[in-house]
């Protein structure tokens, strides 16, 4: 038998293919444009969401051009801002965001890391959700909420019974002594960096419970087997296995309290001084010199050095959440790659 | 087996048992940590919430929903204006920003999940969707408010819209990927176009979590402050014009509490209180309606 295929018998050159009969069916309701048009909104869309970054930092450069060109980089540590003599410098405001955003990320750190153990080892399990809910809850609650029970309730109360003490302990001892001046009120710096870490501890919470979730069950319960105590083998095992996870976390943290406004606007107490470094003495941040300040600043020189303060803060926060983006993703991608 | 032998295995025994007791208290202390740690941040929660209550509950009159903002130190006076420049500063930068946030979330989803461009837009959208609120209400002004040389409603929807853009494409994203792939392999196979399937089949399914997503938006901007001081400003009186300034619940809480008259601070947490009542009604909606239809 031959293997080379032969067209049947019955079909040769001089047939004639028949004509259908009839009409085609009716063309597709949905014709090729649809789509075509679908896809290009899509893409438009995509395009326009990276289009406004963009368009975020052009706007921002151009409004601090004439800063940027009066003091360039030495803008950043010119402590020096004085409307009146049309003198301007960032390094109160910058202190004050990077101080506050240190002391809040020092109360949330340890404080999230245990709520997310709780969470993931030792909270029953109907009682995982409510709770983790309720954590959640509490990153809902609006900034400007947080801002007025801080000036009205919490101030007083951290006047009474932290400042007051320690200026009472701390009077006579020299250096100590400078570090809690200022008005018994319970404003500036520290309460400022306290309602930033009630503010951060649920974002950073709630990123650690879910990368500790991500460890591999088998590889918690050999070292549960091998005899090693709950704080074991959160320390040892899920710690050093998520590590990029847990500190992308912080860093997601840290972007938020960067970038907060209104609560710390609030509690700071907005006064440009860098004479006392006391964490009681009014102080001022990149914030909320922009909120207090922008919609009555002249135009010329005093706008464009708030927008040059705008765009410091976004170039960190940039980098920060750009560093816990990439940190999360490494995670991810590991977790991806597990057998 | 000599003495010797049996009072070293003693002190080994000894010494274990020490180890094995001190890594037990370890153990112990650090849970007692954790567990104090979860009530600490439970205590803010419940604190916030209780002097919201305390101090808001009072305030809630019929007055506050149907007289105008007060001057300093008057006998009476509501939020009408602000809350009803807050409603419609709201819906409207949803309406706007939805439809973009839902339409680049099906782009990241469905066309462009492995391309650079996908990658690119989700990174830079989740750095948006952490970016300082302020810092959009600075690109506002430069781009609307100084060319249009006034303050306006209208800016700050454009404001609040920025802001829901991201939740919006984030949450669309993550619920259309949870759309197996069999059900877009089926419809195609039935020869459905691309377009239909998305609008029909995988938007369709993931619905309940793209409402969840906007619902969440819209709990978002319903207290954001800073994005609206230099856009919207506020306004005394009552507007339903966008191309003038107009009042909102969170700019006015901000003017009133820092002021130092008494019935302003009370008109402040009367608005603290429904705001938060309402941004937690709306948070824990989201969450009931994901859980259902889940």
């Amino acid at each position: 038998m031959t293997a080379t295929l032969q067209a049947p018998h019955y079909i040769n050159a001089e047939m004639q293919r028949s004509e259908p009969v009839g009409t085609p069916p009716a063309a597709r309701r949905s014709s090729p444009w649809a789509d075509k048009l679908f896809s290009s909104l899509a893409h438009a869309a995509a395009l326009v969401t990276l289009g406004l970054l963009a368009a975020i930092i052009a706007s921002l450069v151009m409004g601090a051009m004439p800063a940027i060109r009066e003091y360039g980089l030495s803008f950043l540590w010119r402590s020096e801002w004085d409307p009146v003599k049309n003198s301007y410098g960032g390094l109160v405001m910058i202190y004050g965001t990077l101080m506050t955003s240190f002391i809040a990320l020092c109360i949330a750190v340890p404080v999230s890391f245990g709520i997310a153990l709780f969470l993931t080892e030792l909270s029953p399990h109907w009682l995982r959700r409510p709770l983790g809910i309720a954590v959640e809850l509490l990153a809902a609650v609006p900034s400007i909420v947080y801002g007025m029970w801080g000036l009205l309730v919490f101030s007083p109360v951290l006047s009474t019974f932290v400042q007051r003490p320690l200026q009472k302990l701390l009077g006579d001892v020299p250096v100590l002594r400078d570090l809690v001046s200022g008005a018994p009120v319970g404003i500036g710096i520290l309460s400022a960096g306290i309602i930033l870490a009630i503010m951060i501890i649920p974002f950073i919470a709630s990123v650690m419970r879910d990368v500790f979730d991500v460890t591999p069950p088998m590889l918690k319960e050999s070292a549960y087997a091998l005899g090693a105590t709950t704080w074991e083998v959160v320390f040892k095992v899920v710690l050093p296995y998520t590590k990029t996870g847990v500190v992308g976390g912080i860093m997601l943290g840290l972007g938020r309290a960067i970038g907060e406004t209104m609560a710390v606007t609030f509690v700071i107490g907005n006064f440009n001084q860098l004479n006392s470094l006391s964490v009681f003495e009014a102080a001022n941040s990149i914030t909320s010199a922009l909120a207090n300040e922008f919609a009555e600043a002249s135009e010329g020189l005093h706008q464009a050095s708030l927008i040059y303060l705008g765009l410091v803060l976004f170039f960190i926060t940039f980098v920060v959440l750009s560093l816990s983006k990439l940190l999360l993703s490494q995670l991810k991608k590991r977790e991806g790659s597990r057998t | 087996m000599s003495s010797v032998a049996v009072s070293a295995q003693a002190a080994l025994d000894a010494s274990r048992l020490d180890h094995h007791k001190r890594r037990k208290l370890i153990n112990a202390v650090a849970l007692t940590l954790s567990l104090s740690a979860m009530a600490f941040g439970l205590f803010w929660l419940i604190w916030i919430l209780f002097e919201t209550v305390r101090l808001g509950i009072g305030g809630l009159t019929w007055a506050l929903f149907s007289e105008m903002t007060p001057p300093p130190q008057a006998e009476t006076g509501g939020l009408s204006n602000a809350i009803f420049g807050s409603l419609m500063m709201v819906s409207l930068a949803t309406l706007l920003g939805t439809p973009i946030g839902v339409m680049a979330g099906i782009y990241l989803a469905e066309y462009g999940q492995k391309t650079w461009l996908g990658s690119t837009v989700r990174f830079f959208n989740d750095i948006l969707l952490s970016a300082p609120s302020i810092v959009i209400g600075l690109f506002i002004y430069a781009v609307v408010v100084a060319p249009m040389k006034g303050f306006s409603g209208f800016a700050g929807v454009l404001a609040l819209a920025l802001i829901v853009i991201p939740v919006v494409i984030r949450t669309t994203e993550n619920m259309l990927t949870l759309i197996p792939n069999a059900l877009r392999e089926a419809a195609y196979a039935l020869g459905t176009p691309k377009w239909k399937v998305i609008a029909k089949i995988t938007l369709k399914s993931a619905r309940a979590g793209v409402l969840t997503g906007v619902l969440l938006a819209v709990a978002r901007i319903s207290g954001e402050t800073a994005p609206l001081l230099f856009t919207a400003l506020s306004n005394q009186f009552w507007t339903s014009s966008l191309g003038e300034p107009m009042a909102s619940l969170p700019v006015t809480i901000f003017k009133f509490a820092m002021s130092p008259y008494e019935n302003w601070q009370k008109l402040a947490w009367a608005g603290v209180f429904l705001i938060t009542l309402g941004v937690l009604a709306l948070n824990i909606a989201a969450r009931v309606l994901f859980r259902t239809k889940n």
